[in-house]
Parts: structure tokens; sequence; C-alpha cells
């Protein structure tokens, strides 16, 4: 039997309950929310430590008093969702198809929102040349050991990576007895936020190693030693650099990759930039009908933008959901070599928008400027500009125009 | 040695990798007590397990070899037994591709030698015809062998040893073997309990009259304890890398260069696993240990360059992950190629079969290498048949493959089959536990990966390596710290946060 509902939510993470919730508010009703997990609340679940909900509710909140706010909103919304519940497959027709314990379900829906969240990259994705130990974890993977599953898993850490999940690791396992020797990245600038370094590293002493990567593995059985060396411009390691530690764990924090295999199913494409989907102003992918947000479309840096970007995706959502459509969106966002990417890749220039972009280098005292045609119609100055950080310019419908192609470039020193 | 206590066996096997397993599988069919001792936690850790899982058509061996035999035996005959142990196995060709004149000399020879071993079929064909076999490959010209084909070489070596196991014989793990004595002064009345050896290892004592010295890479260890000094194993590496199913799209049969016949081995070589995923290596590279499987930046490097070159759709997004295998040769790098394999009874240790130099092809001639065995024991032994002998074996069944309306009827009679463990490869909860309780037994999360695909696609385990490992404490009993990764030694984890 094939239900009929007006959107399915695939991910009850804080985007999906966001976007479920405010739904809920602009009147669509027949919502559901498909959850692989045993419980809502997505990656926020294993997130215990603090410093969420600054943005979106003003105060500092764990990952799981985060995701409390709404999964009780949504609660009280009465909106249905189903944990343990594992999507298989997504069509462009919108048909879905997920398993529970009890039985496999077959939905037809109106809308699809797609908040898988991301998935981290792996060593073997990055090719760490060596041995295949155990004692090899990604940050994330860790963190789900430690703070779900009560599991300790070394005593003496290196962590690879200065992206944020290694860097709350570090001061984890550093709380938890470990002793963390060093944290690596092979970049000349930490990929982590500022308060993280602060508070994860120096406050506890955890050196941080700029430019330096690890370049052997060695362990037959559990890890027993790595290779790091230092690296050159152009990430090349640097012989005679060699440092070696004697350690038992290499947690690896290099990078977090959008989740999407389920759209690929549906025929959704995807920007080579951000790994996830190329979406229009309102978030719908080039599958009419097929909505994304969170960090399924692109990695933010702060959960509280996740749900921001999924609420505000809702409002097209009942749209299409409504009317079956919602208008096209033909002008492209174009960067520079300086900016990494923006998100949305196409707009209508019919409305106000939002535009979140990243810088792919640390800048200081630079200016990021919209340009359409000859003209440059907004200009936002930054005293310094990170790669870490998510950086957001609002545009009003006044300012553009629908007949050219924006830019965004950065100008600096 | 406390001898009272030791296990008595008609047949002792030493090494439980392919060799080893389709030895106890064939010998299981006669009336004999046989167990095999193996040093690791499972099958297939070493040699057999890390390698192309190409089932060769046996072109590339000198005519007149014991290679050349029994990889056209093995590979013709592998339908029957990849039916009767119910494997997957494609048989989707292969082609070996060229560049210039001397290539092309050099294939031309290669097919008259694989016509002389009797490989059915090979031709040489043109750019043209390799557009139409392999779109994405660049050559040419190439010679076509139709008989190749892929298997996935755990899934193999793991259903023949349950098979031998399902009819009676015994696996004993983490069982290295220390020292063998031979037995003088044994009662010789009856043929069957005249036991002539003591087999010492790590864990216990075995008494046995036969030795099947299977031991890969020390199986030259392993004939010194019997006393047959004249054999050395050159360990010899190759590398790999594995590529994401994405990239399985553009090659569906193996694509190898020209072989370098000095150098060891077949090629840096580009493979479609049975699975869908596409491997490029092995490089050649002769190494001091025995069981070093470390990856290199070199070896990386020239992987990337080598399989670019006839497959230029190489990308690194593509990359998942590396491993490595260790060729059993018997040849060192100064002489280089291929010495033939030894399969032998000699007078100086009676009831002992040597097994030595098994490299590739031996995945491929497994089950006729294991046929000689046992005609080389009838020599000396009469061989009764059992009666009850089954030849099959039922793999586990994989939810993923079946139809909706399969799939719908499995949950509903099995909620484990609700339950998704591995997203990337879509595995459920059932096929783990039917993997951790396989007659076999599993210890080892690698044990679980290899059975089922669990922890093999993209994420690498990042969303159900900390689902697995908790199934494995529970269905096991274990504490935090007694889960193994792969090899004995290699704990994932030192106990609990807090108690």
């Amino acid at each position: 039997m094939v239900i009929n509902k007006d959107v399915i939510i695939v991910g009850g993470g804080p985007a999906g309950l966001a976007t479920a919730a405010r739904l809920k508010e602009l009147g669509i009703h027949d919502i559901l929310i498909l959850e692989r997990e045993k419980l809502a609340g997505g990656i926020l679940r294993q997130c215990i430590h603090d410093g969420f909900g600054l943005t979106r509710f003003k105060e500092a909140l764990s990952g799981p008093e985060y995701a409390a706010r709404f999964i009780d909103q949504v609660n009280k919304m009465g909106i249905d969702y189903l944990t343990d519940t594992t999507v298989l497959e997504i069509d462009s027709t919108k048909h879905v198809i997920a398993v529970t314990k009890n039985e496999l379900l077959e939905y037809q829906a109106k809308a699809i929102i797609m908040t898988t969240g991301c998935r981290e990259r792996t060593r073997g994705a990055i090719s760490i040349p060596g041995t295949r130990p155990a004692g090899i974890y990604t940050a994330g993977v860790a963190q789900a050991y430690v703070n779900l599953k009560n599991i300790m898993i070394g005593k003496k850490v290196v962590i690879l990576g200065s992206g944020d999940i290694g860097l709350i690791m570090a001061r984890r396992m550093t709380l938890e007895g470990a002793q963390v020797l060093a944290v690596l990245e092979i970049l000349p600038y930490a990929s982590g936020l500022p308060r993280n370094i602060e508070q994860c590293l120096n406050d506890y002493d955890i050196p941080l190693l700029l430019s330096h990567t690890v370049t052997n593995i060695k362990g037959k059985e559990r890890l027993k030693r790595i290779t790091v060396n230092k690296v050159d411009e152009n990430l090349k390691p640097i012989p005679g650099t060699e440092i070696e530690y004697d350690c038992d764990t290499l947690i690896l924090s290099v990078g977090l990759i959008p989740e999407n295999e389920l759209s690929l199913l549906a025929g959704v494409e995807l920007d080579s930039r951000t790994r996830g989907p190329i979406v229009d102003e309102n978030y719908q992918t080039n599958i009419k009908g097929i909505f994304v947000a969170g960090n399924a479309l692109h990695v933010h840096d702060l959960v509280d933008f996740v749900s921001i970007e999924a609420e505000n995706l809702a409002e097209a959502a009942l749209t299409y959901i409504q009317k079956g459509s919602i208008p096209e969106c033909s002008v492209l966002v174009e960067t520079d070599e300086s900016v990494g990417y923006t998100v949305p890749q196409k707009i209508s220039c019919e409305k106000d928008i939002t535009l979140s972009m990243r810088v792919k280098k640390p800048l200081k005292n630079c200016a990021l400027q919209i340009i359409q045609g000859d003209d440059v119609i907004k200009t936002k100055k930054m005293r310094k500009a990170l790669p870490a950080e998510m950086i957001q310019i609002g545009l009003k419908k006044e300012e553009l125009r629908s007949s050219e192609n924006i830019k965004v470039v950065v100008r600096h020193d | 040695m406390d001898q009272k206590k030791s296990p008595e066996y008609d047949v002792i096997i030493i090494g439980a990798g392919v060799i080893g397993s389709a030895i106890a599988r064939e010998i299981s069919r006669y009336e004999l007590k046989i167990g095999v001792l193996e040093k690791e936690l499972d099958v297939c850790s070493e040699t057999s397990g890390r390698n192309s899982g190409v089932l060769h058509a046996g072109f590339n061996n000198e005519p007149g070899s014991l290679m050349a035999k029994y990889c056209v035996e093995g590979c013709l005959g592998f339908d029957k037994v990849a039916e009767e142990l119910d494997i997957p196995f494609s048989r989707t060709g292969k082609i070996v591709v060229g560049f210039d004149a001397e290539d092309k000399d050099k294939l031309i020879r290669l097919k008259e030698q694989g016509d002389q071993n009797g490989v059915p079929g090979l031709e040489i064909i043109g750019k043209e015809r390799i557009k139409e076999l392999a779109p994405y490959v660049d050559g040419e010209f190439a010679m076509y062998s139709p008989a190749t084909g892929v298997l996935n070489p755990f899934i193999y070596t793991i259903a023949l040893a349950e098979n031998a196991h399902h009819n009676g014989v015994d696996f004993f793990f983490n069982n290295e073997v220390i020292a063998i004595k031979h037995l003088e002064n044994t009662s010789k009345n009856e043929i069957n309990s005249e036991k002539s050896y003591e087999i010492k290892t790590t864990q216990g004592c075995y008494a046995t009259k036969w030795v099947i010295n299977c031991a890969g890479l020390n199986a030259d260890k392993i004939a010194r304890m019997l006393g047959i000094n004249d054999y050395t194993i050159y360990p010899c590496r190759g590398e790999y890398f594995i590529l994401d199913k994405k990239a399985g799209e553009f090659l569906k049969l193996p694509a190898y260069p020209v072989p370098n016949t000095k150098e060891g081995g077949l090629g840096i070589h580009l493979t479609p696993t049975i699975d869908g995923n596409i491997l490029i290596g092995p490089s050649t590279e002769y190494i001091e240990e025995r069981d070093n499987y470390s990856s290199t930046q070199e070896i990386m490097d020239l992987l990337i360059k080598d399989g670019g070159r006839i497959f230029p759709y190489l990308k690194r997004e593509f990359f998942i992950r590396n491993f490595a295998g260790i060729r059993p040769k018997l040849v060192n790098k100064d002489v280089g190629g291929y010495a033939d394999f030894v399969i032998e009874a000699r007078e100086e240790a009676p009831h002992t079969i040597l097994l030595i130099g098994m490299e590739s092809p031996g995945l491929t001639s497994a089950v006729p290498i294991a046929r000689r065995v046992i005609e080389m024991m009838s020599e000396k032994e009469y061989l009764i048949e059992k009666v009850n002998y089954d030849p099959y074996r039922k793999g586990i069944l994989c939810f993923n493959e079946q139809p909706l309306e399969k799939k719908r009827k499995l949950i509903q009679q099995n909620s484990n089959y609700g339950e998704i463990i591995c997203r990337c490869e879509t595995i459920t909860k059932a096929e783990i536990l039917e993997a951790i309780h396989n007659p076999l037994g599993v210890e080892t999360v690698i044990g679980i990966k290899n059975r089922t695909r669990a922890m093999m696609g993209r994420c690498q385990g990042g969303y159900c390596e900390t689902r697995i490992s908790e199934i494995l404490m529970q269905e096991k009993d274990k504490p935090e710290n007694e889960v193994i990764y792969a090899r004995q030694g290699g704990k994932m984890f030192v106990g609990k946060v807090r108690d």
C-alpha cells in the first residue's frame, strides 16, 4: 500500500525538525519525518558540549538541549515522525521506500525535503600511507563511542585535522583522562572556529601544529606510532622534518561531505564545490519538489544557521505543495577564485535573499562585493575572513535585476 | 608436551587460506578426522584475501607448468564450484591492452601461450572492440579473454571453509604452529590411529598422521619444522587502491597492461570487483617482513600514474581505501618472474604434503590443487568416501539484492531485516547476525565486514562501525576491551569511559 503525504522529510536532525515545525505553522499538516536513528536530534545527540543556540535562541545550549527545543516543539505540534526508519530509495516522482523493524513502507509525497546531514571524510579518501591497525577513528565516530556508547577508544591520542569535531574531541579525550599529544593541520591555518582553538586546545595546552601532516602509520594490530612531517606550500611533506609520536589512537577530523546518496538516486545534480545539490533561492534542487537544507546542502559552521536555513525553506515548499510548482530561478550566482562557493547557486531576483558563502583562504582587511554587470550592488567589508566561518550577505530585490548573472568577488591587499 | 591430551587427527592442514580451505573441503569427502590450524583469527587473512579477486583463464603461465594446468582447470570448472557454494561470481572477460608494436608482439605470443594451455576463446582485438568492451579504457589493441572472471576472494574462501566445517572439519584459529615433532614409536596396528606427528601451536598440541602444509607466506618455515630445508619464501608486496562504486560504472571487465615477464606480477591493472568497486594495483615490491601490509606514498603515486595510463577516468574523489597483499614467491628479486607451484610429498617426511609458492594463480587453482592433494594421499592411504558428504553451502542472503516484495516479506518474517546497519551498502542487522553466528564463528569486526560488506562503502564505517562493534559485544558477550578489529592484539577499545 502506498501512503500519500504532502511532505516527507528525510532526516530528523536540526534541519529536518526545524523545517517540519515551520511548515506546520504555515498550515501544512500532512507531514512525516523519517529518522534512521532510534531518537530524533541527528548528530546533536552526541554533541554534549555547549555553545549551540547563541544565534537562534540567544543562549548557550548543549547539543542535546538544542535538539530538545525542536523535538519538544514538533511533539507539541503533533507532527508525525518515525524513528528507527531508514529510507532505501527516493525517485524523481517523489516515491519513497523506507524500512522499519515492522515493515517496508511506501509513500507518495507531493514534496520531499532532504535533511540528511553530512558524513566524515575518511582515511582512505585522503590516502594516508602505512598499516591499517585498530585505533584509527574519524572524529565523529570517536565522539559517538565516547559520548553515546560509553566506550573509551584509547589513551594516547594524536588528532589529524583541525576541524571543529577534532578540536572538541581533543578536549573531550583530555577530560576523560587520555593524553592528547598534538593536533596536526596540513594547511597553514586552522579549519575549525577560533573559539574552539581557544577553548579546546589552548586551555588544555594541546599543541596545534600547522602545516603538518601524518606521513606514516605503524602498528600491525593496534596503532603504535605515527610519523609526522612538515609540508611545503604545495602541501607536500618536506623530507627531514619527521617527528615520531608514540600513540595508540589517531583521530581524523579531515572534512565533512554532504550526504546525498539518496538524492543522487532521484537524479539530483550536485555542485562539485559544495558536494551538495545545486539549489535555487527556494532550496529546490533540479528535481522539482525535492528540496534540501542544512549540512546535506553545504557544511555549516554553526547549527543555528542549519535550523534557520531549514526554516527559510518552508515557505517555498508550502507554495510547491499547494500549487504544484514554484517560479523558475534563472540568474546564476558565480564566484571568483577567492570564494569557495555560494548557496543558493541560482536566484530569481524577484525577492530578498541571503547568500551564504565561504572564502577559500584566510584574508585580512578584505571586501566581498556582489557584482551584476558593471555595477557593484553590495560591498561587505571584513577585518578578517576565515574559511572556517560561513559568511552571509543579504540582498534586497530592489538591488537586483533579473537580466544578468551575479558574481561574488573578493577585494583584498 | 602432554601427549595424552593432544586431540588426535588423521589429517592436519596448516593454513586456512584458499588452498588450505579448498583442501579441507576436498578431503572432507572421505572418512577422515581433519583439523585446520590457522595463526590468524579468521580464514583468508593474508594472501588469499588480499588480491585482485580475478578468476584467471590461464594464459599467463608457462605451458606444461602446474600453474598453467591447474589455472585452466580451475577456471573452466568454477561455475560448478560457485553453484555448490552459493557464491557470487561473474565471467566478465578480460582485456590485456597494448600501445605499440612491441606490445603487440607480446600480446600475440601471450595468445599463443594461452592457446597452448587450452584457454578458450582468446582473440586479438582492435581499438574499436576495446571501446565496445570497455569504453573508458585506453589502448591501441588488446588480447580479449572471454573466460576470465571476477569473484570475492573472502566469500569464496569462507564458503570453502564453511562447507568443510559442515562436513566435519575442525578449524582452530589463533593457533600458530611453533614446532612439529616426528613421532617414531607409534602403534601400526590400525591404519587410522597411526599418528606420526605432534604439532605444537601457541594454543596447544595436535597429534596427526598427515600434515598438509599450506602455510602460504610461512610455508618454508613449516617445511623446515618437518626437516625440509630447501625452500625460501620471498615476500613480494602488492598495493592497491579501492575505488567507489560510482567509478565502477566506468569499467565492467578487468583491464591489464601487457605484462613485464621479468617483474613477477601482472602489471598494475584495473579490476572491477564482483560487488561493483574498482581495484587499481597491485604493485610488485620485494620486502623483508612477511606481514608488513603497509601502503607507501611512492607506490600510491605509482598506482595513480600507471592506472591512469589505461584508465584516464581516474579521479581522487573515487578513492575509498588502500590495502596491500603479499605474494609468497619462490624466486627472489634478481631472478624475477614466476616459479611454478611446488606440490610434493617427500621421503624424509612421510605423510606430509608440501604446497609452497602458492601465489597467483592460486585462487583460481585451489580446487584442482586440492584434488591433486587427494590423489597424492590416496597413493598411501585407502580413502573411503563418506556417504553423507554434502557439497552444498548457503551464503548469507543479501537483502539489498532482493526485489521489493521479497524485502517486504523478509521484514515480516524477521524484524532484523528491517534494521539497516550499514547505510552505504544497505546491510541489515539480520545479515550481521548471520555473519557473527556463522558455522566457523567470527571474532573480529573485520570478519563481519568480509562476510557482509558492511563498512566497505564510501563512509568506511562512519555510520555503522559503532553499531557493529556493539552488536558483536552483545552477541558474543564481550566486554569493551576484548573487541578485536582484525588481528590478535588489535583491540579496538581500552574499556568503558566511566563505570
